[in-house]
């Protein structure tokens, strides 16, 4: 089932009374997703992710806007009859319930002919129970489970009455760190099976990167980019998203250019033609730096540290803006760490131009 | 060897210390439960004794020879103690149950719903509880004689079909049930009568449950409103009827049928009890959700 989002906005009225006004969660959000694909919503805290979710399922009416089930409108329905599924972060499993009745709840509110016997019922929870592989803790009581399968429960639920739409509301955050890289395998597996489409809200970039068909990112209400993972942390449209996707995250340095050339400090770092001259953000990808002693960008190098397969150069520089410079490069590069500086020079298709004022990509060729 | 000697003089000592610790303990529970069962030991001794041997014992004695169960069916027979026995059924059923669905209904709208001037009509709802009962009772009276409801069962009811305290006590339950289960819900298809009653009242059941017993001995026990309201011994509740027991002695208080009643009439609620006890005791498990 596609779902289109149009010109969707939802604003909320201030919670202070005497300032007034309205916050706008969400903003004129227009996006499509294609069916059967997983979409990640990526955004920091209050960005309005969750809103667009509870706006998808029903559970707020946008302010303005139309939400599209395929062909179906969809925007005055309430969530009992959209069907969608919807997963907590906090799971928001029945606790009176078995686990049973838990995946079952769903199917016993089916009314008219969609209506089911109490076998076909039983039949369906355990299908979707087996799905997430907790077919033998039927029994059990939501207290009696761990978090993992608490979250397979919740899973199992949402699943049960096939939805046209799953929406997961950081159904990871939960988890400890083996159960969430082990959780997330999963939910891209059980969504490869059912071919439902999926929207994945997460403030975590990597895994949403690493399980979305489409990432989403969103800045206060405000949609930035859409695109594939790799394509939006290649190609950021503008600074916000270069700096929110990466671990470690992107160096941003203050540079100017001047005549073709762009400076960072004194040095003239990189060329880049088509590009008046300007103040300008220059951010570059920690995997965008070489150790190299004839490059052209002179830092004051602090340490090295090894991580395995790859290493890190903590460095500085007085133009940057924040700590430290982080440089990823290989184990096996050498780094002479008796002198006081180090050289860089810059791949350019990791290096990044962005506006001082409008924070907007400018885009140059080498 | 000495090592050994020291190891069982140690362990003697200890074991006489818990025995020691363990008489003292017992001995004052012992005292405690027999301050506790006195007056039922009371009750169902002065029940026991005949008319003429309570009325002749100048210092009542505790413990009789001569046990009799006479008391027993004169208390049936002086007042008809079994109408106003299915009187009172009847009367705390009907109360128990009106009372419950009003104040789930009024403790879910104030605890889910959102409308105009929630906060301030529950404010006033608190503040009707600062009141006395014996402050309003004489309006009660007023408005129920108004509506022609005196001798009525309706008459009896309607005062206390409602309690403050108890839709609020509820009301804090049910705001305790985290939001998402209501989402939850939503998505999953229910109405909000339906999570209501499939999702809020099952989780809250521990408080639902000692309601109900509170009301319950509330309605059997009332005698003030139910002796203010009625005049007909057809309206008549159990409370009402030992008083009516107490004054039918031959010119002095017939303690020992009174005393029957009351062991009859106190016998359901002490069952009642003993059935849900574990019930409350239980509870229902709180989890399912994190964070």
């Amino acid at each position: 089932m596609k779902v289109v989002l149009d010109h969707l906005t939802k604003k909320f009225p201030n919670r202070n009374k005497k300032v007034g006004g309205f916050v706008v969660a969400v903003n004129d959000f227009t996006f499509e997703i294609p069916d059967g694909k997983l979409i990640g919503l990526l955004g920091p805290s209050g960005c309005g992710k969750s809103t667009t979710l509870n706006l998808i399922c029903g559970l707020e009416k946008p302010t303005e806007g139309r939400i599209l089930f395929g062909d179906d409108d969809v925007t005055g329905l309430p969530p009992e009859v959209r069907g969608v599924g919807l997963v907590f972060q906090n799971y928001a499993l029945y606790p009176h319930l078995t686990v049973e009745e838990n995946i079952m709840f769903p199917l016993g509110n089916l009314r008219g002919e969609e209506k089911l016997t109490k076998q076909q019922m039983k039949d369906k929870a355990l299908e979707a129970a087996k799905l997430v592989q907790i077919d033998s803790l039927m029994e059990r009581k939501p207290n009696e489970l761990s978090g993992g399968q608490q979250q397979r429960v919740a899973i199992a639920r949402a699943l049960v009455k096939m939805p046209k739409v799953l929406l997961l509301d950081e159904p990871l955050s939960n988890l400890d760190a083996r159960l969430r890289l082990q959780t997330r395998e999963e939910l891209r597996r059980i969504q490869n099976e059912t071919g439902i489409t999926t929207v994945f809200v997460t403030h975590d970039q990597e895994e949403a990167m690493s399980i979305s068909d489409m990432i989403v990112v969103m800045k206060d209400g405000v949609l930035q980019q859409i695109g594939i993972p790799q394509e939006v942390y290649d190609e950021p449209v503008n600074l916000f998203v270069a700096k929110f996707l990466g671990t470690p995250a992107i160096n941003v340095f203050e540079g100017r250019v001047k005549g073709g050339s762009l400076y960072i400090g004194e040095d003239s770092v990189l060329d880049v033609k088509g590009v008046d001259d300007r103040d300008v953000y220059v951010a570059i990808r920690p995997e965008g730096f070489i150790v190299d002693d004839s490059g052209r960008m002179k830092c004051t190098l602090l340490r090295r540290e090894v991580m395995g397969r790859d290493s890190s150069v903590v460095a500085k520089n007085d133009a940057f803006i924040g700590e430290t410079i982080r440089a990823i490069i290989s184990s096996e590069t050498k780094v002479d760490t008796s002198k006081p500086d180090i050289r860089f020079s810059l791949k350019p298709a990791k290096t990044y131009l962005f506006d001082r004022s409008t924070e907007e990509r400018i885009r140059f060729s080498v | 060897m000495s090592n050994q000697n020291d190891y069982d003089r140690i362990e003697r000592n200890a074991k006489r210390r818990k025995l020691i610790k363990n008489t003292v303990i017992y001995i004052f529970l012992a005292i405690w439960g027999l301050m506790v069962l006195f007056p039922f030991y009371w009750m169902i001794l002065s029940s026991i004794k005949s008319y003429s041997a309570y009325s002749s014992e100048y210092i009542p004695k505790f413990f009789t020879l001569s046990p009799t169960l006479q008391n027993y069916s004169e208390a049936f027979t002086a007042v008809p103690l079994g109408k106003y026995f299915l009187n009172t059924l009847i009367f705390t059923l009907c109360t128990t149950v009106l009372m419950m669905v009003v104040i789930i209904l009024a403790a879910f709208a104030f605890a889910r719903l959102e409308f105009r001037g929630k906060n301030i009509v529950f404010a006033l709802f608190l503040s009707l509880m600062m009141i006395p009962n014996e402050l309003v009772i004489i309006t009660n009276f007023v408005t129920i004689t108004d509506l022609g409801l005196r001798n009525t069962f309706a008459g009896l009811i309607l005062p206390s079909v409602t309690s403050v305290f108890y839709i609020y006590l509820l009301k804090e339950n049910f705001e305790a049930i985290p939001e998402e289960l209501y989402k939850a819900a939503k998505v999953d298809g229910t109405s909000d009568f339906k999570y209501l009653v499939r999702v809020m009242l099952p989780i809250s059941q521990p408080t639902i449950v000692t309601i109900i017993i509170l009301k319950v001995i509330e309605c059997w026990n009332s005698y003030v409103w139910p002796r203010l309201i009625t005049d007909n011994s057809n309206y008549f509740l159990v409370s009402n009827g030992i008083q009516e027991i107490r004054e039918n002695g031959f010119g002095r208080e017939n303690i020992p049928a009174m005393m029957a009643a009351v062991v009859v009439i106190s016998v359901p609620l002490i069952v009642l009890f003993l059935i849900f006890r574990k019930k409350i005791m239980a509870g229902v498990s709180r989890g399912g959700t994190k964070g």
